[in-house]
């Protein structure tokens, strides 16, 4: 494909909003996984609350998710996109201050959420606590994202789009969907608002919600960052284009169907816990598209994993991701999730999806930018080393450790005695967990580690550097 | 079916459900096309496109394995759609519903288990709370549906009776005890705050706080008294011994079901409370509540 028409560039690509999301990546990913390490903490020795209302479970529970989902991982999503649809376009922001706009409005968000979610200001809605000035907010700041995005990918200067920014193009319209009908509510007061939705109707909606934040968020917002930093740290084309089309179409039209597959055996009507089931079923292989896509592409230059943990970050992540999306199908069909609901099978898989995938991932790439945004080798690449090996027996560790864990409770709630009653009293449950929590919290604060040895790297290597704002090249005439 | 307003929204559904999986095969099958020669001559491979200086994507063949996962994924979903409930008001072909599933599975355990619980069922109570087998099943069902309340235990809450310590609020014999489990109780005791001071409330506090011989102030026992017995004794009795028949609690005893701090006897005076233990009968059946009733017994009676 052939340029357009394309000005002598001397233009720069807006970096320092990629810097800014790049560093708060890192803050917001020490906050949230410390106050994860916390509340797994909370799980095996109750007294850290402190019998401090603040610092009680139920309260950081929401902290934990919004920190790590929305502060850190959106953090890390507005830095990549913001870096790959200018790099892809060849062309800068279409508004540094719209864009400086994203960075201090999802900062306040964020912030905001820290101070009103241990108060116990909260819609009770999980993965949507905000309440609804909050959510104007969050509104107006995603709207606003979605100018600055669209707009630069309208002013490229390649006439063809490139695969990560379809998936970054596919997540911020559906965010923006999800969100808006998710937290319609009706305010009482400024604090405290009431869902539109009543009964099963709000769980339904809540579950559409939570799991398509899984999908669009979680999923095809990093799956964007695999389609350019494997590629681009490989130095390898990416497998298939064709596969990209298939997998990327099937994947958003699939996923929207899926968040029945929460509300099993519950008032909600069986034909659409059905569907649900079903969907997350054929969801199998649009998922292992994506993952298909990004090892492929290592092919003919595998031994470049020996060498280059930047690439091992990426390709493990991969691997989670691979593993996770076979988990999730499984545990939608109804006679598995009748043993894994409500259990900590739940809570090991949606964190070998988060620390496995969405962390590694982000991770990897914020090494991978950092150098190029700050004009600096990295400060270490033993500590990356590090970094990885600490935090991939991390993630194995806590998943493990809830396998065991949620199986083994799944089993014991349904342990019958040759009279019919059950086996096992709750408290029975909870006490053969306990050392399962144990290990769950090593590993999460394995995990926190790799990250802290990361922060120290990446301090390292900024400390005293003069930010650096790449040219706009000429694009390729292929 | 009642999940649906209208025919309309069934066929709705229906139809979206049929149109998404064909479209999914279609997308599938439209872009499956064209052999590759893959290894031969890489660089052709290539789509052409270039994005930021060497972003470059082959277009390699779709792994015939990936596809095969998705078409057996697809005749999976397909012929459960057939047997199960799912395309709109359909209800497929095995005619399964939740309900039905809970029912036959409970109708099932009635089935296996009902005899043992029944075989029990016409033994004297007391003589069942000296069999061990008998006093074994009674505590495995205790923990299943009891402990909640009453604690595993069974020395309970506060706010939830020691069910141990031989101290009955509606009676201890066994076929009381079998009543409360079939029956329910409910214990209700007004509040008086609207209508004794809260002066006098206190002295009548110390006046209750008298009977069990704790710490009380004497002239405000002594003045609390006569408004104890205008208010009180007609449930509690002239003495504070409390009455079975009504469920009113011994106030004369030392076991404090509500907390035994000054405090709390003066709140439960003022705002009341109201006790509510479940009737078991639907739920449980007799059988069950018969073998209850004699553990209940047993632990204190041995």
């Amino acid at each position: 494909m052939t340029a357009t028409n394309v000005p002598a560039t001397g233009e720069t690509y807006n970096y320092k909003v990629v810097r800014q999301f790049a560093v708060m990546t890192l803050v917001w990913a020490v906050v949230g996984m410390a106050v994860g390490v916390l509340i797994a903490a909370q799980m095996v020795w109750p007294a850290l609350n402190f019998d401090v209302p603040w610092l009680s479970f139920g309260r950081l529970r929401p902290l934990h998710t919004n920190a790590v989902i929305f502060a850190f991982g959106g953090s890390a999503l507005f830095a990549t996109s913001y870096y790959i649809v200018q790099r892809t376009c060849h062309v800068r922001l279409c508004s540094d201050g719209l864009a400086a706009f994203t960075f201090w409005g999802w900062q306040a968000v964020i912030v905001l959420a820290a101070i009103t979610l241990p108060l116990g200001i909260t819609t009770s809605k999980e993965y949507a606590e905000l309440e609804w000035p909050i959510d104007i907010l969050i509104t107006i700041v995603w709207v606003a994202y979605a100018l600055v995005f669209f707009g630069t990918l309208k002013r490229r200067r390649i006439k063809h789009i490139y695969v990560a920014n379809w998936f970054y193009a596919a997540f911020i319209v559906t965010i923006a969907v999800l969100h808006i009908f998710n937290s319609l509510a009706i305010p009482v007061s400024l604090t405290k608002s009431y869902s539109i939705y009543a009964g099963v109707q709000d769980a339904m909606v809540q579950w559409w919600y939570a799991h398509n934040a899984v999908g669009f968020f979680l999923t095809a917002g990093f799956l964007g960052m695999m389609y350019y930093f494997i590629p681009k740290q490989a130095n390898r084309p990416v497998y298939s284009y064709r596969l990209s089309i298939v997998h990327f179409w099937s994947l958003i039209f699939t996923y929207i169907w899926a968040g029945p597959h929460h509300l099993h055996y519950t008032a909600l009507p069986e034909w659409t816990q059905t569907l649900g089931m079903i969907m997350s079923i054929i969801l199998l292989a649009p998922s292992w598209g994506g993952m298909i896509n990004g090892i492929m592409t290592l092919s003919g230059a595998w031994h470049k994993l020996r060498t280059d943990p930047i690439l091992r970050f990426l390709i493990i992540a991969v691997s989670f991701y691979g593993m996770s999306t076979f988990e999730g199908p499984m545990m939608s069909i109804k006679t598995v999730n009748a043993l894994s609901h409500y259990t900590d099978w739940t809570i090991g898989h949606v964190h070998s999806g988060a620390l496995g995938w969405v962390a590694m991932i982000s991770l990897g790439a914020i090494y991978y930018l950092i150098p190029r945004l700050f004009g600096r080798e990295i400060y270490s690449v033993k500590l990356i080393e590090v970094h990885f090996w600490t935090s991939t027996i991390g993630v194995v560790l806590y998943i493990t450790a809830m396998w065991v864990a949620g199986i083994m409770q799944g089993l014991m709630w349904r342990a019958v005695n040759d009279d019919g009653t059950l086996t096992y009293n709750f408290v029975e449950t909870v006490q053969a967990m306990h050392p399962f929590y144990l290990i769950r919290f090593l590993g999460g604060a394995l995990f926190l580690l790799g990250v802290l040895v990361m922060v120290y790297n990446v301090c390292k290597t900024i400390a005293g550097a003069k930010p650096t704002d790449a040219p706009i090249p000429q694009p390729v005439h292929a | 079916m009642a999940d649906f307003t209208s025919p309309f929204w069934s066929i709705f559904i229906v139809v979206a459900t049929i149109v998404s999986l064909v479209a999914l095969v279609i997308l599938f099958a439209v872009f499956k096309g064209g052999k590759t020669s893959s290894g031969a001559a890489e660089e052709a491979d290539t789509t052409g496109h270039v994005w930021d200086e060497d972003l470059r994507e082959y277009n390699k063949p779709m792994p015939s394995w990936w596809l095969n996962l998705f078409y057996i994924t697809l005749v999976f979903s397909v012929i459960y759609l057939a047997l199960y409930p799912g395309l709109g008001a359909f209800g497929g072909i095995l005619g399964w519903s939740q309900i039905k599933q809970y029912e036959e599975e409970i109708q099932a355990a009635e089935d296996t288990y009902g005899p043992l619980f029944n075989r029990y069922l016409n033994e004297d109570l007391k003589t069942l709370a000296r069999n061990p087998e008998a006093v074994e099943v009674g505590r495995r069902l205790f923990s299943n549906y009891c402990s909640t309340c009453h604690g595993s235990d069974a020395r309970g809450a506060r706010g939830f009776p020691n069910l141990r310590d031989d101290d009955w609020l509606y009676g201890g014999d066994p076929e009381t005890i079998k009543t409360t489990i079939l029956k329910g109780r409910e214990g209700l005791m007004p509040g008086w705050k609207d209508i004794i001071s809260a002066q006098d409330i206190d002295d009548i506090t110390h006046h209750v706080l008298s009977l069990s011989d704790r710490l009380f102030d004497p002239a405000a026992a002594a003045r609390g008294g006569p408004i104890f017995q205008s208010y009180c004794a007609v449930c509690h009795g002239a003495d504070g011994a409390g009455n079975q028949t009504l469920g009113a609690p011994n106030l004369a005893d030392d076991i404090w079901l509500h907390g035994a701090s000054k405090q709390r006897i003066v709140q439960g005076i003022g705002n009341g409370f109201d006790n509510i233990m479940p009737p078991h009968e639907a739920f449980l059946g007799e059988a069950k509540s018969h073998l209850l009733a004699a553990y209940v017994y047993s632990l204190s009676a041995n």
